[in-house]
C-alpha cells in the first residue's frame, strides 16, 4: 500500500472511531478497536517473546458455533490472550472467552474484557453465543488451573460440573480440545500470600522468582516458548438437545475432553523441548 | 363491534401519541384518557411535532389513579381495553420519592382491582421496563424474558415496576379471560422524549464512570407507539421486551453527540449524582448510576415473532434520531 493511501486509512480510522461510527454487538464486542488496536498491542509479544507456534488450526471450524476448550495457567490469564490471537490471525475467526465474574465487577478489565469479545461464564450468555454461531472459548479449570503450584505444570485440574459440555450439547456444536504449553513458566508459582489475598478479594496472590520481590518488575512474564495445539473436533450433534440434562453423559464426555487434552499437552510439552530455548 | 379504550398517563409524552393514534383507529368508538394533571401542563415545546401533543378526539377524565374514582370510569364507559402507562420514572421535584410510589404502585392496584371487577374489560397492556432486570456485573449479557436477575432492583423505579409486574402477574391468574400484554421497554428515545437519559445527553459535558463503558438500548418513540397500538388492538398475550435492535456503547453515545465525557471515579460520580438531582439538574437515581456502570442490553426477539413485525429504528437510529431533532451531532463530518 502507498504512504498516501496509509496515511487516508488511518484518517478514517481515526474519524469513525472519534465519531462513535462503528459497530459493537450486544456483547459489546468491537471487532474494529480488538483487531487495530487491542490485539496490535499483543502481536510483537506473540512473535517476539513467547515465540508462539501453533499446532493443527485445520481443526479449527472455519464457520459456525463451536466451543474451544483449553488447559489454563500462568497465573495471569496471558494464555487466554494468545489463543485470541493465534485464532483471530491464523484461523480468521475472533474467540469468544466465557471469563469469571471476578474480571466484569473491575473497572477499566471487565470493558475492555468486553469490548475484546469476552462475556461472562454462564448458561445464558454461552448458549446465545453458540446459537449465533460463534467461537466460543472456555478454560474448565478456572482459578484452579491458572492459580496452581508450577510443581503442578501441565497437570489437569478438575473440570468443575461440565457445564462447558452441556451448552455444547444444546447448541449441537462441535468441541475442539486445545493444549496451550508454555503458559505455566510464565510466572512460575512457588507460593502463595494467602492472608493478603483473602484481605483483597482475590482468589490468590502469588509469590513468583521477581515478584513481589521486584515490584512492578516482576509482572514481567519470563520468555518461555509457547505452543498451541487444535485437536480434532468432538462431535455432540448426534445427541439429543435433552441430553444435556443427563448428568452421567455430560460427565463422562467431559472426561474425555480432559483425557483428550491432557494427551495433548504431553506431547506438545515433549514436542517443545526446553522451556526457555 | 364497537370498542372503548382507557389510557392512563395520557397527560405525558408517549401516553399522549398513544391515545391520539388509538383515536384515529375506525374501529375503536371511545377513546378515555386519564391522568393526575391536564394534559396542557406542563406544555413541552417538542410536543407538537406531528400533533403528538394534541389529544385528538380523547376525552379527558382527571383522575387521580390511588383513588377508587377509576373503578367508576371503568365502569360508567363499558371499558373492554386498558392501555395503562402510568408509571413515573423519576421523583418529581416538589412531591419526591413517596408519592412516586404510591402513584407507581397503589395506582396500578386500584386499576387492576377495577378492571377485576369489570365485566367489560378484555384486555389490558401494561408499560413496564427493562430496568427490572437490573444492572449486575453478575448477570448474563442479553436479558430475554425468562431470566432472572442475579441482584434484582432493590429501590426506586425498576421496584416500583417490579412490584407493579407482581400484581399484574397475580390479576393475570385471576383473570386468565383478559389478555394481559406486560411491556418491557428500553429507555424511550427521540425529539419529543423529556427523560432523565435524554435531559443526561443534553448537557454540555458528560459525567461518566471512571472505567466503565455501559450497553445501552433505545426504543424510539414512533416504534414504542406502534408496539403499544398493536397491543391495545390485537391479542399478544404475555411479557415481551421492547427494544431497537442492537446497543450503543455509552461513550460510542457521547462521540455520536460531539460532547466531552468527564470520567469520575464511581464515588464521586454518585455524590455528583446526588448533587445535580437536589440542585433539580439531571435526576439521578441510584439504579440509574449503576445502569452507568454495568449497562444492560435484552433480546427483543420474541416481540418481533409474536407481530411479525420489528422496531423501524435501531438503537443507533432512535439515538441519532434524537440527536439530530436536538441539532447535536459529531464534531467532525
Amino acid at each position: 500500500m502507498s504512504e498516501p493511501d496509509r496515511a487516508a486509512e488511518i484518517l478514517a480510522f481515526l474519524r469513525r472511531r472519534l465519531n462513535g461510527e462503528y459497530e459493537v454487538d450486544e456483547f459489546g464486542y468491537d471487532p474494529e478497536l480488538t483487531d487495530k488496536v487491542l490485539l496490535e498491542l499483543l502481536r510483537p509479544i506473540y512473535h517476539h517473546w513467547f515465540r508462539v507456534e501453533t499446532v493443527g488450526v485445520k481443526n479449527v471450524p472455519e464457520d459456525g458455533g463451536a466451543l474451544v476448550v483449553a488447559n489454563h495457567s500462568g497465573t495471569l490469564p496471558v494464555d487466554a490472550l494468545m489463543t485470541q490471537v493465534a485464532l483471530h490471525d491464523e484461523a480468521g475467526r475472533a474467540l469468544r472467552l466465557l471469563g469469571a465474574d471476578l474480571v466484569y465487577q473491575l473497572p477499566v478489565l471487565g470493558h475492555l474484557s468486553r469490548k475484546s469479545g469476552h462475556t461472562l461464564a454462564c448458561r445464558e450468555d454461552a448458549d446465545r453465543m453458540l446459537r449465533k454461531g460463534e467461537l466460543v472459548g472456555v478454560f474448565p479449570e478456572g482459578y484452579k488451573g491458572l492459580g496452581k503450584p508450577y510443581a503442578d505444570r501441565y497437570k489437569l485440574q478438575r473440570f468443575g460440573r461440565g457445564g462447558f459440555v452441556a451448552s455444547a450439547i444444546r447448541a449441537g456444536v462441535p468441541i475442539v480440545p486445545t493444549a496451550i504449553v508454555g503458559a505455566e513458566e510464565i510466572y512460575p508459582k512457588l507460593g502463595d500470600m494467602k492472608t493478603l489475598a483473602r484481605a483483597l478479594g482475590l482468589p490468590y496472590l502469588p509469590i513468583t522468582p521477581l515478584f513481589p520481590w521486584l515490584g512492578p518488575l516482576g509482572l514481567l512474564p519470563l520468555p518461555s516458548k509457547w505452543m498451541i495445539g487444535f485437536g480434532e473436533p468432538i462431535r455432540t450433534d448426534e445427541y439429543e438437545p435433552g441430553a444435556a440434562d443427563d448428568p452421567m453423559l455430560v460427565f463422562n464426555l467431559t472426561d474425555h475432553v480432559r483425557e483428550v487434552i491432557q494427551q495433548m499437552l504431553n506431547e506438545l510439552r515433549l514436542r517443545r523441548g526446553h522451556a526457555f530455548v | 363491534m364497537t370498542r372503548t379504550v382507557l389510557v392512563t398517563g395520557v397527560s405525558r409524552h408517549i401516553g399522549a401519541r398513544v391515545a391520539s393514534v388509538l383515536a384515529t383507529d375506525p374501529d375503536i368508538s371511545r377513546v378515555i384518557g386519564v391522568d393526575t394533571v391536564p394534559p396542557s401542563s406542563p406544555p413541552l415545546p417538542s410536543l407538537t411535532r406531528d400533533g403528538g401533543g394534541s389529544l385528538g378526539r380523547t376525552e379527558f377524565v382527571r383522575v387521580d389513579l390511588r383513588s377508587p374514582d377509576i373503578a367508576q370510569v371503568i365502569a360508567a364507559a363499558d371499558i373492554d381495553t386498558v392501555v395503562h402507562m402510568s408509571l413515573v420514572s423519576a421523583p418529581s421535584r416538589s412531591t419526591g420519592r413517596a408519592l412516586m410510589k404510591e402513584h407507581n404502585v397503589i395506582g396500578t392496584m386500584q386499576l387492576l382491582g377495577a378492571c377485576q371487577r369489570s365485566a367489560t374489560v378484555r384486555r389490558v397492556v401494561v408499560r413496564s421496563t427493562t430496568a427490572v432486570y437490573g444492572s449486575s456485573p453478575k448477570d448474563p449479557a442479553v436479558f430475554d424474558e425468562d431470566v432472572e436477575p442475579h441482584d434484582g432492583p432493590g429501590h426506586g423505579y425498576a421496584k416500583d415496576a417490579a412490584e407493579v409486574e407482581g400484581y399484574v402477574r397475580g390479576f393475570a391468574r385471576r383473570r386468565p379471560d383478559v389478555t394481559v400484554s406486560m411491556l418491557r421497554f428500553a429507555n424511550f428515545m427521540g425529539p419529543g422524549v423529556d427523560s432523565p437519559v435524554t435531559r443526561y445527553f443534553a448537557q454540555p459535558v458528560l459525567p461518566t464512570v471512571f472505567g466503565f463503558d455501559p450497553r445501552l438500548q433505545f426504543i424510539h418513540e414512533d416504534d414504542a407507539v406502534e408496539v403499544l397500538r398493536r397491543m391495545a388492538t390485537e391479542d399478544h398475550p404475555g411479557t415481551y421486551n421492547v427494544a431497537g435492535a442492537g446497543v450503543l456503547l455509552l461513550s460510542q453515545c457521547v462521540r455520536r453527540a460531539g460532547r466531552f465525557s468527564l470520567p469520575l471515579p464511581s464515588p464521586a460520580f454518585r455524590v455528583l449524582g446526588e448533587m445535580a438531582r437536589s440542585a433539580g439538574l439531571v435526576e439521578f437515581s441510584p439504579e440509574q448510576l449503576r445502569l452507568m456502570s454495568h449497562g444492560r442490553a435484552v433480546d427483543p426477539a420474541k416481540l418481533a415473532a409474536e407481530l411479525g413485525w420489528k422496531p423501524k429504528f435501531t438503537t443507533a437510529a432512535a439515538f441519532d434520531d434524537f440527536l439530530h431533532s436536538r441539532g447535536l451531532g459529531a464534531v467532525l463530518t
